[in-house]
């Protein structure tokens, strides 16, 4: 029987309130037990002193690109790319050429992860079909195929009819409902968020209010329908508030946060002079907006960190701004970037950090891990807080390059990901 | 004194001292348009391509000019494709005649940002000709020229600029360069076409009495007429009622004062056709020392020293 003891480092696994120094002890692909001393006799070992130990990472918000643009990411250089950057488990959005609005699509995606991924993909279906806004994809078969939430991630569903059919149909499969919250007409070929910096640039500016507009109508068709509703991407200070506001009234409203609107306003675009890599959607917002999205990771009014991990290739970027392609790559940055920007500033302390990461993201989307209870699957991310290093695009494993992080030199990286007991990326040098 | 910039990308990263080498770069070579034989050996041997994207005229026909007066190398390509449409990226064509060996490529584009581009990728030295909304440099630059030649000075002069402010390149540059300058511009138009946040940077107002009041200068700023599908405003009738500078509306400003329109005109919408005929009008001013500042722009980012263009 294969065993592996994680041993000395500092777990810390807020699912069950632990943060000290012990030993993890796992079994085959589960976890045995976690505790002080652990006797190593019979297993392998990995010397994790000095170490961080958690539950493994998981980004609820990937665009792994396969099927359909392949020359982007595929599923196996995304799950690379995951495994390098702490994750030990992707959620993959449906954006996929064709969407994932059917099984056939759902089970292509898994069968691909089990032969060519290093992490674990977990599959999220369309909420329409062909996410046109239209008609409800089918939900019982993509539950059964294996898909764990739905969403139209890239377009809004602008129909509000749609979307409260959708919220209350999800009920039936225990679906989580993700929106991507854009009023359609107020960003029509907008290609940055709208404010000073817009009007400086002479580019067409997208404002705030177009996502709190639609956090404030789903928060509200989620308070009717009594469902599960997760705002992907959140951006803006009023959208924040309007989650805050819905959670006081018992409305079950999640929301997400990137790392890029936590450390990046729309001041980048022009300090980059027209930087395609500051292009995304949603925009980078104001510095009133980044502080309301830390503050509400501080308040729990956020409920995790995504990376929304957008892959393009050079081409779709090196182009004018505004038909750039939208998005960044993430998952190789998001950890050390919150690492040394939230934690390291003192904004929140590391067993909240781990929970924003893992334990939230499986609790919203009832997944395997985000914790290290004897029994739970083998995954788990090790961190050294100590490590200093430059942000290299070249040595992504991602085939996207498009980041405006390069050259950033952060404190507190990820150093090794296991998952299911095996060892599927290391970087301990040692 | 040299001019330290490699680029003209817009008017913001230029300080005043700049803006005063242009000007009078200007107009030490203006004279040469008045010679019988239009023609100096300045820029001999040098390649400028003229690269627009969007369909100009004057701006167009400008460089053209004062290509040839300074004996510059010179071709234009009327480009109507972007990247998005069929065709090659604008990188690509920029790097095509980039290998041809030019020395300055004058772009316009549809794509704010497009020349920044262009000046990131390539090792020629790049004139923005009007990018987006976001610059038109030369055309702010023959605006002070033909402002400063009749007032004397650019400081202290109270500048109206009027009209679609959102979608203005012109607008733009106008607002930092005569900032820069110390003039105090005020600007009007209805409320849909005011940027967000413009008014942190000039005082706005949506009574177009109030903008004119005592004005030094009035620029009046094109209309697009398919802004109307956009709600941006309701009827032409409508705007000219409201915002069309007409002769009784001018009253309002200094006697002296200088109606401006970087063209094209529409005659009865921004503007009244006795406005723009009348005997305040510099209209066709500001077209001769365009040829003038495009001179003194391509002469000195080519490597010529300010002093030895008088």
């Amino acid at each position: 029987m294969s065993r592996l003891l994680i041993r000395g480092g500092r777990v810390i696994d807020p699912s069950q309130g632990i943060d000290a120094t012990l030993d993890v002890l796992i079994s085959q692909d589960t976890i045995a037990e976690v505790g002080p001393r652990l006797p190593a006799r019979g297993t392998k070992v990995v010397d994790a002193r000095g170490l961080v130990v958690c539950p493994g990472f998981i980004d609820i918000h990937t665009h792994l690109r396969e099927p359909g643009q392949e020359h982007k990411e595929t599923i196996a250089s995304g799950t690379r790319a995951a495994a390098a950057g702490g994750f030990t488990a992707v959620c993959a959005m449906p954006n996929t050429e064709p969407v994932n609005d059917s099984e056939g699509v759902t089970r292509l995606m898994i069968e691909k992860a089990r032969v060519e991924g290093i992490v674990r993909v977990f599959p999220i279906g369309a909420i329409t079909r062909g996410s046109a806004g239209e008609d409800l994809a089918e939900f019982g078969d993509l539950r059964e195929a294996g898909c764990v939430a739905v969403s139209d991630d890239g377009h809004p569903v602008a129909d509000t009819q749609v979307m409260r059919r959708a919220l209350e149909y999800a009920k039936a499969f225990d679906f989580v409902v993700i929106d991507h919250c854009e009023d359609p007409e107020l960003s029509r070929e907008t290609c940055m968020n709208e404010g000073p910096v817009s009007t400086h640039l002479g580019l067409r500016g997208e404002p705030a209010v177009g996502e709190a507009i639609m956090v404030e109508r789903d928060v509200l068709l989620a308070e009717l329908t009594g469902s599960r509703l997760h705002i992907a991407h959140i951006s803006a200070a009023a959208s924040v508030d309007a989650v805050r506001r819905g959670k006081a009234r018992g409305v079950r409203v999640t929301a997400e946060v990137t790392p890029h609107h936590l450390f990046l306003t729309d001041e980048e675009v022009r300090e980059s002079a027209y930087d395609t890599s500051t292009k995304m959607k949603p925009p980078l917002r104001s510095e009133a907006d980044r502080q309301a999205a830390i503050a509400g990771l501080q308040d729990g009014s956020i409920d995790c960190i995504a990376t929304d991990h957008a892959p393009h290739h050079v081409d779709d970027k090196r182009v004018e701004y505004d038909c750039a392609a939208n998005g960044i790559v993430g998952l190789e940055t998001a950890v050390p970037l919150c690492l040394d920007r939230l934690v390291g500033e003192g904004l929140l302390d590391l067993p909240r950090l781990v929970a924003l990461l893992s334990t939230n993201p499986a609790r919203i989307f009832d997944l395997p891990g985000g914790t290290l209870a004897p029994g739970a699957p083998a995954d788990l991310t090790l961190l050294d807080l100590a490590r200093s290093r430059k942000v290299d695009p070249s040595r992504f494993e991602s085939k996207g390059r498009n980041t405006p992080f390069g050259g950033w030199i952060l404190k507190g990286w990820p150093v090794a990901t296991i998952v299911g007991g095996a060892v599927v990326w290391d970087d301990l040098g040692r | 004194m040299r001019f330290p910039h490699g680029n003209l990308l817009g008017i913001e990263p230029l300080d005043a001292d700049d803006i005063k080498t242009i000007l009078d770069t200007a107009d030490g070579l203006k004279e040469i348009l008045n010679r019988p034989i239009k023609k100096v050996p300045a820029l001999r041997g040098r390649t400028v391509i003229n690269l627009f994207y969007e369909s100009s005229t004057r701006t167009r026909s400008s460089f053209e000019i004062a290509e040839r007066v300074l004996s510059a190398d010179s071709l234009s390509i009327a480009a109507s494709t972007s990247s998005v449409s069929k065709g090659e990226t604008l990188l690509d064509t920029a790097r095509n005649l980039e290998a041809m060996n030019p020395d300055l490529v004058v772009i316009r584009h549809a794509s704010a940002g497009a020349p920044h581009l262009l000046a990131r990728h390539c090792r020629f030295a790049v004139v923005n000709a009007g990018d987006g909304a976001h610059e038109h440099p030369t055309q702010a630059l023959l605006d002070a020229l033909t402002l400063r030649q009749h007032k004397g000075k650019l400081e202290g002069l109270k500048v109206a600029i009027v009209g679609d402010i959102l979608h203005s390149r012109v607008a733009r540059s106008n607002l930092w360069l005569l900032s820069k300058m110390g003039a105090q511009v005020v600007l009007c138009g209805p409320p849909t076409v005011m940027p967000p946040g413009i008014e942190g940077i000039a005082p706005v107002t949506y009574s177009l009495e109030e903008a004119i009041e005592g004005a030094d200068a009035i620029m009046m700023l094109r209309i697009q007429l398919e802004r109307m599908s956009g709600s941006f405003f309701p009827t032409k009738r409508e705007y000219f009622r409201r915002f069309g500078l007409t002769e009784e509306r001018a009253r309002r400003a200094k006697k002296d004062v200088l109606i401006m329109h970087p063209g094209p005109l529409n005659r009865g919408v921004e503007i009244a056709s006795e406005v723009a005929d009348g005997p305040y009008s510099v209209i066709l001013d500001q077209v001769t020392n365009g040829v003038a500042i495009r001179m003194a722009v391509l002469y000195l980012l080519l490597g010529g020293s300010p002093e030895a263009a008088s």
